[in-house]
């Protein structure tokens, strides 16, 4: 028995029905122990090379930690993990929720599923019982309304995730949505789902989870809880949730705004947590276990038409609200709405309308080529576009390919302003005034994410603080000093990437930690009562290091070309000064873009062309994966 | 003593049952906890909170009086008396009594106060 683990992958193969139960490997759980971890290791030995993402032999993961289900704040997350369908690279999104704790307690630790079902179809697991069921009733239905149509036909208490129609017509950044509201947003894995039959996965467990000292780790968990509370971020952070950051965001300028033309927008105190609190606010929604739930579950009205909603959560805020320059926060929480239920990550598609409406500014693209006339500002244009988006009609079919792809395929200059890392496209942290930052969207590992590391506590404020201190403090005093660029920078976003997708990893949810200041050193702990196995915060820590060189080394065998310039900005980013706002003319040019990614790759023990090097890999524990990457000759 | 609820409070995140499943049967197996959050999605938007009250609705369908009240008002199951018919946890107004399916008898809140103790909201008191 390996305690804290269910003990159980479950393996589905769509293609002939076929259904495995396999023991969790004792060697994976020590070495990766369980989530991300999981992910990356799957994906680089289970898929192989060059094969399409919408293929039937990509294979989709959903795979729990051991902390995930247990007594211990905010343990309720799942990672999900792919070949991604948007960068053709890495691909894994977390969710949290409850659907996790609910796998666990069925007895799986992991789900995985290989091929494509025959028939449109949902999957089906009540502890033993699993079954592929028919799913044609919930074809076309929105996301949130196919989990309440499920909920109804099983039971109230099944945990539900769903894809909205977006993951079924093929748009390349497609979510999965999960408990009214929770989103694994990013790297179209929703498409994954969509691309194998799967409209929908339903799961009830029954089951407990084996404990290596219960007594120990249920007075440990008490202790936790009792610490996240004494935080000053309990009372000061949560009200507001990720929202809270709209007001700092802007009196720093890192609030991307007119498709990241610049970082502040003059209207933010119309979206930002306390209108929320004010005008859409029902009720706090919490993930299992969360003593500060984020989300913020609501009702919103606008002249276009009205739904409740989860959220807005800050990174919407920040891409409709800024981004596409929605001026009121019940406009945004539509948009967000309307994203949910079609099954669109927010981020992306915030990112791709502004560049839509930016070309049609430009007369890139003519009113009869996007089908009307669309403005920033509008909500009507918005929706308009996130509709087109889902079902691929018109424009809608460009856009469904992502930013990069999209500006490609138009060229005249458009590509200069697809706000996108690797094809993947940028969230809601404006970073020309932040280099660090900058360099940790460039180096993420599934594109422009802040998932993967965020440093802009030391960009504007030169600490590790937590971001609900970094609140209270209120905007910077000083401007940082334009182009100053060093090598620390490299450093503060290599312990970034190791400390927040080390969450991933366990299966329990970052923000205690990164918003409230609650010590990683408490989950070390949990860790040793609740699996036996001992290990410090810093051992933890350097298995998520082994995960980042596993996942760069699976983007060098998977995406052609794969090196350096995979880490440059877009051309607006390191050309285009902000415009307005408090860093006005702030500008992080390409050679100071240049001099973080060689301070990086040396750090990191990368060549020059960002490719982890031979020696690297095997004093990282990672030997068998140069033997499996010598043939392909991408190591030096 | 009683459980007060607070359910503006309640964001469904049932640490409560998770406590109340490992307090009681020192296991970390929610589907015993005799508690339930009941999510109201995607309206109105709210959660409910069902906890025992101790009405004793199941004392008095009881075909064998093996549920009695004890002197500091709790109903109480007497695990000798019951037969494991069931009726008390079809009849559970709240469908808060469980049945654990290696026992004969069911389970029932007990007041010990643990989901109280753990709710990071506050929304449920032992008053």
């Amino acid at each position: 028995m390996i305690h804290g683990y269910a003990g159980t992958i479950l393996r589905v193969h769509l293609s002939d029905g076929r259904i495995d139960k396999e023991p969790l490997s004792e060697q994976l759980a020590e070495t990766y122990i369980g989530g991300r971890g999981f992910v990356a290791r799957m994906l680089f030995d289970e898929i192989e090379p060059d094969i399409d993402p919408c293929g039937e032999k990509n294979i989709f993961i959903a795979a729990t930690g051991p902390l995930t289900g247990h007594f211990l704040p905010a343990s309720g997350k799942t990672h999900f993990g792919s070949k991604s369908p948007a960068t053709g690279g890495y691909a894994d999104s977390n969710m949290g929720g409850h659907f996790g704790p609910a796998l666990k307690y069925a007895g799986y630790d992991a789900l995985v599923l290989t091929g494509k079902a025959k028939e449109f179809s949902y999957l089906f697991i009540e502890d033993d019982t699993v079954e592929i069921r028919p799913a044609e009733k919930y074809r076309t239905k929105g996301a949130l309304t196919a989990e309440r149509m499920l909920k109804d036909d099983l039971g109230d208490d099944f945990q539900v995730l769903t894809i909205g129609p977006a993951g079924e017509n093929g748009v390349r950044f497609a979510c999965i949505s999960h408990d009214f509201g929770r989103q694994a947003g990013r790297t179209g894995i929703g498409l994954v789902l969509g691309a194998k039959n799967i409209k929908a996965i339903a799961v009830r467990g029954s089951g407990g989870l084996s404990v290596f000292d219960l007594d120990g780790a249920y007075a440990k968990g008490k202790d936790a809880f009792a610490k996240v509370r004494a935080k000053p971020g309990f009372k000061g952070w949560t009200p507001e949730g990720t929202a809270g950051l709209t007001n700092w965001a802007n009196e720093v300028g890192v609030f991307p705004t007119r498709n990241f033309q610049t970082s502040y927008a003059e209207h933010y105190e119309q979206i930002n947590g306390k209108a929320i609190l004010d005008r859409l606010k029902i009720t706090d929604k919490g993930c299992s276990c969360c003593p500060t739930p984020c989300g913020k579950y609501g009702f919103a009205k606008t002249p276009l038409g009205q739904a409740h909603v989860e959220g807005p959560e800050f990174e919407t805020i920040a891409l409709f609200g800024g981004n596409c320059v929605l001026e009121t926060i019940e406009e945004v929480a539509y948009a967000n709405y309307v994203c949910d239920e079609l099954g669109l990550d927010t981020i992306s598609a915030g990112v791709t309308a502004a560049w839509v409406i930016e070309c049609f500014e430009k007369r890139i693209l003519t009113e009869s080529q996007i089908g009307r006339a669309v403005s920033f500002g509008d909500l009507e244009s918005i929706v308009f576009l996130l509709e087109k988006m889902a079902f691929r009609e018109g424009v809608g079919d460009l856009l469904a390919e992502g930013v990069k792809a999209a500006s490609e395929t138009i060229g005249k200059g458009s590509e200069h302003f697809a706000i996108q890392v690797k094809g993947l496209e940028w969230t809601g942290y404006e970073c020309r005034n932040a280099p660090s930052m900058m360099l940790a969207y460039l180096t993420s590992d599934i594109g422009a994410h802040h998932g993967r590391a965020w440093v802009l506590g030391h960009d504007l404020a030169g600490s590790w603080s937590s971001v609900h201190d970094l609140i209270v403090a209120g905007g910077a005093k000083e401007k940082p000093p334009k182009g100053l660029v060093t090598e620390k920078s490299a450093d503060y976003v290599i312990h970034s990437q190791h400390e927040r997708p080390i969450f991933d990893v366990l299966g329990t949810c970052r923000l205690q930690l990164m918003e409230l200041g609650f010590e990683g050193e408490h989950y070390a702990e949990l860790y040793s009562l609740i699996t036996g196995k001992k290990k410090t915060w810093a051992e933890l820590l350097s298995v998520s290091e082994k995960i980042w060189h596993l996942t760069r080394v699976f983007n060098a065998r998977e995406i052609k070309d794969f090196g350096r310039s995979s880490d440059y900005p877009p051309r607006r980013l390191c050309e285009d000064p902000i415009t307005t706002g408090p860093n006005e003319g702030y500008l992080i040019p390409m050679e100071d873009i240049e001099f973080l990614l060689d301070a990086y790759y040396l750090a990191r023990g990368w060549d020059k062309n960002g490719i982890p090097t031979e020696a690297t890999l095997v004093e990282k524990g990672l030997q068998d994966v140069v033997e499996s990457m010598k043939p392909l000759g991408l190591l030096s | 003593m009683e459980l007060e609820t607070v359910e503006e409070k309640c964001s469904g995140c049932t640490t409560c049952r998770l406590a109340c499943a490992i307090e009681n049967f020192r296991e970390v197996k929610p589907s015993l906890a005799v508690l339930r959050i009941e999510g109201r999605f995607p309206a109105p938007g709210d959660y409910r909170i069902h906890v025992c009250d101790q009405c004793g609705a199941c004392a008095d369908v009881c075909p064998v009086a093996a549920i009695q009240k004890s002197e500091s008002g709790v109903f109480l199951i007497d695990e000798d008396e019951c037969t494991g018919c069931m009726v008390c946890v079809t009849e559970c107004p709240y469908g808060v009594i469980v049945d654990r399916g290696n026992t004969l008898a069911p389970i029932k809140c007990t007041l010990c106060g643990a989901c109280a103790a753990a709710c990071p909201r506050d929304a449920i008191l032992l008053k």
